[in-house]
């Protein structure tokens, strides 16, 4: 399975390795299953006895013998074995407290931890994009105003620690007891007037903080984008008289956005788990929660654990997310877009039910169907054969053609 | 020549070979530019006919370029004047003075003036059909199904029916130049601008460029090109037009700028480049 998500190269390499183990020791054949391509079938049909197809590296009877990686095989070998003994001995070790660990994971306080450390993420994220949206335009504006506003807006938050910011959110109330509207520069709030303390709550001096920390660095990001963009595309969108606004968000976002989304993405899960500084304002947030519980039961290490799978869960979900989303804006950007791991998995499942019905003779009719199950214009990795490998029309061709040709590999 | 795959609703005609009447006539009056200490249009003059096809020729860095921008207003003068069909694209003259004219108002003037880039500039995040669709819909000139068929119909034009659906990175170089020059002339311009159409491109490929720029000239588009392609400029221009150190040296019928120059900088660079 693990082959056919890999680099077209490297599957390449393993089919051939795995050419080689079928060869030596038979019951190994299964190997080559992982791989697509025209390799895996000729090592299939070599093991079967079947022979006479070629392996797509043979020319004019010449047999060639792939470079054999000792230093890659014996450091995979020292991975494998660091990775089992390490899931070993979380099994094993009763210290890891599984059973807390279990007991906590769903219990109610540490749920609501959770929904809060997704809510402030989804405020912060949200209004700091935004906010860091504007800045990116106003940074980028020929107004020199505007341009040094957002300049001093980012050099301020990010000088800021975050912590000492939702702090002075949360005591704005001694500097400023009252907020309200009323005549400019005077303290005369003839209008509405407001106990600071009532207006901002812990949460709200949490997502404040969170929110404008946020937008100092989203700015960046946005601005980044914007600036990657080609100068020739604004020239062009202005020679065929596009207007400001479509010029920016049909022409310079959108091929922005491409460098915007891996930072972006990075920015958010950063923020997933930097919303715990908000336990300074005792807001009750996974960490904060698991810390609570831990420093009432002693039990460090499995509460820990319980925070660690919840942010490891979101962060899992944000990354495909961001697969998506960069493929979304990789259109037009590669010639090929590559196979999503659905698609792969699709085709690699229909190369194995194709081998389930393949007839004696080897010569199913649906043989490229594994390839056409792929979304159209995009291909699972194939082989990508030093020598020029025919396809398996071509290897048929070849087989057809010239029955006689040696067996693959030529060992017997 | 493409009236065949047309829709009915809306009228080739208008785009396919327009009428070389009274549109399309540029005029040039004493134009000049500076980028800081860097003079690159010296008191050019030139007046271009409607339905006049005329090349711009001359060394690298001789303002070719410069003066084609300006035509379209990319670029602004510091002194001269550039109008298309009497009016100024950047400007509203009252009297004898000149009012600078709002953004919205240039970019709605400025499609008068299409322009093809050297190096392309598709968007590549769009496909050949929407690169060609984009302007005529954006500036709400057409719907999107109008749009469609005017812009299949100018992909047939260029040759390249079968390519609506690609993405610019998916064509060759002078399939992107012709995409190019469909979107130009989606919007249906009075003049069309190229700047070095073909320099950017394999020799190959350089021919199918031509020959679409060559239909253009016989249905009569007013066309102003800068380019190195000299053969070309001598079959296809009406007129050719050299500049060095942003003045124009010399100017007249192909026949006699490019085989029999008076002007001793004009000899100077046919001699290298043909």
């Amino acid at each position: 399975m693990s082959g056919a998500v890999r680099a077209p190269v490297a599957a390449a390499d393993a089919s051939a390795s795995a050419l080689e183990a079928a060869r030596s020791v038979p019951g190994q054949v299964e190997l080559a299953a992982a791989a697509p391509g025209p390799e895996r079938d000729a090592a299939r049909d070599d093991h079967e006895g079947r022979g006479g197809r070629g392996d797509g590296r043979i020319d004019a009877g010449l047999r060639v013998v792939p470079v054999r990686h000792w230093g890659r095989w014996i450091a995979s070998l020292v991975v494998i074995f660091v990775v089992l003994q390490f899931l070993w001995s979380l099994a094993s070790n009763p210290k890891w407290e599984w059973d807390v660990f279990a007991e906590y994971f769903f219990a109610p306080s540490v749920v609501n931890g959770l929904w809060l450390t997704l809510w402030l993420t989804v405020v912060a994220g949200v209004a700091g994009f935004v906010l860091g949206a504007l800045l990116a335009v106003f940074r980028l504006s020929k107004s020199p105003l505007l341009n040094a506003a957002a300049w001093w807006y980012v050099w301020f938050f990010r000088s800021v620690p975050l912590v000492v910011q939702i702090l002075v959110w949360y005591n704005l109330g001694y500097l400023y007891p009252t907020i309200g509207l009323g005549t400019p520069f005077t303290t005369d709030f003839w209008i509405a007037e407001f106990q600071t303390t009532t207006l901002i709550s812990a949460f709200a001096a949490a997502a404040i903080g969170l929110s404008l920390h946020q937008a100092a660095y989203s700015a960046e990001i946005i601005r980044a984008g914007i600036l990657s963009v080609d100068q020739g595309q604004l020239e062009a969108a202005g020679a065929l008289g596009l207007p400001r606004r479509i010029r920016f968000f049909r022409i310079t976002l959108p091929q922005a956005a491409r460098a915007i989304v891996p930072n972006a993405f990075n920015e958010v899960i950063g923020l997933v788990k930097g919303t715990s500084v908000v336990f300074i304002v005792a807001l009750p947030e996974l960490f904060y929660t698991v810390q609570v519980i831990y420093n009432r039961n002693q039990r460090v290490i499995p509460l820990l654990l319980v925070a660690v799978v919840w942010y490891a869960l979101i962060t899992t979900v944000l990354s495909i997310a961001q697969f998506y989303v960069e493929r979304r804006f990789a259109r037009g950007a590669v010639r090929e877009l590559p196979p999503t791991p659905l698609q792969q998995a699709r085709a690699w499942a229909a190369t194995q039910w194709r081998r389930l019905g393949d007839t004696p003779n080897g010569d199913a009719p649906n043989r490229d169907a594994a390839r056409g199950c792929a979304a159209p214009g995009t291909a699972p990795p194939r082989p990508a054969p030093s020598g020029g490998a025919p396809g398996p029309d071509a290897l048929r061709d070849l087989r057809d053609r010239h029955p006689a040709t040696t067996r693959p590999g030529g060992t017997a | 020549m493409t009236a065949t795959t047309l829709t009915p609703s809306f009228d080739l005609q208008q785009v396919a070979t327009r009428t070389p009447a009274s549109i399309g006539r540029v005029e040039i009056t004493d134009v000049s530019k500076a980028y800081g200490a860097n003079q690159v249009l010296r008191d050019v003059s030139l007046t271009v006919e409607p339905g006049q096809v005329v090349a711009l020729i001359g060394p690298s860095g001789s303002g070719k370029s410069t003066l084609l921008r300006t035509i379209n207003h990319l670029e602004t003068v510091d002194r001269g004047s550039i109008t298309v069909d009497g009016r100024y694209i950047g400007y509203e003259r009252k009297g004898d003075v000149l009012h600078e004219l709002r953004e919205a108002e240039i970019l709605r003037r400025r499609t008068q003036v299409g322009l093809v880039f050297q190096n392309f500039n598709l968007f590549p995040h769009l496909t050949a059909i929407e690169n060609v669709i984009e302007a005529p819909i954006a500036l709400r000139r057409q719907s999107r199904a109008e749009a469609r068929s005017l812009a299949e119909a100018l992909l047939a034009r260029v040759g390249l029916a079968d390519k609506a659906g690609h993405y610019p990175r998916q064509l060759s170089g002078g399939q992107q130049q012709r995409v190019a020059i469909a979107r130009a002339l989606a919007l249906s311009p009075k003049v069309l601008l190229f700047d070095e159409p073909t320099s950017a491109l394999d020799p190959e490929l350089v021919g199918e460029v031509l020959d679409v720029i060559r239909g253009l000239a016989r249905d009569g588009t007013t066309l102003i090109i800068v380019t190195h392609e000299i053969g070309f400029a001598r079959e296809v221009a009406d007129r050719v037009v050299f500049l060095d150190h942003g003045e124009i040296l010399e100017q007249g019928p192909p026949g006699q700028v490019l085989h029999r120059p008076r002007h001793p900088r004009t000899r100077d660079f046919l001699a290298k480049v043909l």
